[in-house]
């Protein structure tokens, strides 16, 4: 049977694409956050996952509200990268696994989560910048991707709750794939931040930091919270934290942590938490 | 079934993008969708008239732009992805866009971040 080895919960802004690419990753500013994902991808070159199922946001580069899907997952050998209104990054395309994407959409679907299964999507920030801190790229991407793309910008949006299930039903559709295949779930987004509105640049260290003390136990306080609760106390586009319940969802009932981090220079708690199944 | 959202108590400062606003800011953000390449970047900075004409947006929607008032938009249905797409063409990037709708110069807004190097 196949095998989750990791959860990653961490943040996607699209200011650290940019310092990616410049490689300003020793730069004051960005070394507490880039040197913090060094022993984890030390790591998980050694683990040498098959795959990562990446939860993550489009930030309308790929849906528009003309049709605008709760649940979106790929089902591709290929995933192109995309220009979300600042031009095209400089990355070679994302792989995929078309064969354990079908499987996931089947055994999700027949589980009850009414996916939309996508053959073509592009790739931007919200997938890639997580992406890009835990592999490297040179010279290829050294495994294969599933995108999951949730809808966290346009209410109603999935409860919290709902994609916690959402992590045990992946759980459940991994571990009927083929045996000794590794897979790591991503749940990306937050931490605390607001974009828009008088209340720009609101943002609360003491949440972020207890969000993920509770997501190292057994997250019940954040599946019981609404959405509202989440943007009052960690601005309006913290919601997207309902992203890290998949990844939570995908683990054991009890974990342990292999990393953690948090660094808050701007406008966004930059988070991010590698958990284990506890042995 | 818990309700999610909780209209009777406002977040100060926050516009929560539900169905009602993207329906209302739909061609904004249609325009918005729409700045994904340079060609149309380059479109819409050399005729900006011309180039809102094709979207359908209302006089008041126009004028918005021409003000160049994004809180202004915010609060009339863009969605703060869509329209930092449009603010970029005209050179407002991220922070600078955030720093208007706080009503605060961008120097401002820089002085109360924890490490300002980080953009």
């Amino acid at each position: 049977m196949g095998k989750i080895i990791a959860g990653i919960g961490t943040s996607h802004v699209p200011s650290v694409g940019v310092a990616y690419d410049k490689g300003e990753q020793q730069t004051p500013a960005w070394k507490p956050l880039f040197d913090a994902y060094e022993p984890v991808k030390e790591w998980l070159a050694e683990e040498k996952p098959d795959v990562a199922i990446i939860a993550y946001n489009d930030h309308g580069c790929d849906f528009f509200f003309d049709k605008y899907p709760t649940f979106a997952m790929g089902a591709a050998d290929q995933y192109a990268i995309g220009d979300e209104g600042f031009g095209m990054r400089p990355l070679p395309p994302v792989p995929g696994n078309a064969d354990f994407s079908w499987h996931l959409c089947e055994q999700l679907i027949w589980d009850e989560f009414d996916l939309t299964v996508c053959q073509e999507m592009k790739m931007e920030h919200g997938f890639l910048v997580p992406m890009n801190l835990c592999f490297p790229k040179e010279p290829d991407w050294p495994l294969a991707f599933v995108p999951l793309a949730i809808n966290v910008i346009q209410h109603p949006l999935p409860t919290a709750l709902r994609c916690f299930k959402l992590g045990q039903a992946i759980r459940r559709a991994v571990a009927c794939y083929d045996d000794d295949f590794k897979v790591v779930v991503f749940g990306t987004g937050g931490m605390s931040h607001q974009l828009h509105g008088e209340r720009f640049g609101y943002m609360n260290p003491d949440f972020d930091n207890w969000f993920m003390d509770q997501l190292e136990g057994d997250a019940a306080e954040l599946k019981a919270m609404t959405h509202h609760e989440l943007m009052e106390k960690a601005g309006a586009e913290a919601v997207e934290l309902i992203m890290w319940l998949v990844m939570r969802g995908a683990m054991a009932d009890d974990v342990t942590r292999r990393a953690r981090n948090y660094y808050a220079p701007m406008t966004t708690g930059m988070g991010l938490l590698v958990l284990e199944d506890a042995a | 079934m818990h309700q999610q959202l909780n209209p009777s108590k406002p977040i100060e400062g926050t516009y929560v993008f539900d169905g009602r606003k993207s329906q209302r800011g739909y061609a904004f953000n249609r325009l918005g969708a729409s700045l994904m390449s340079d060609e149309t970047r380059a479109e819409f900075k050399a005729d900006e008239e011309a180039y809102m004409a094709r979207f359908g947006l209302s006089e008041e929607q126009k004028q918005l732009i021409r003000d160049r008032d994004w809180l202004g938009m915010v609060k009339t249905g863009a969605n703060i992805y869509f329209l930092y797409k449009i603010t970029t063409v005209f050179g407002d990037s991220l922070y600078k866009l955030g720093a208007k709708q706080a009503g605060l110069s961008y120097e401002e807004f820089l002085k109360t971040r924890n490490v300002s190097g980080a953009t």
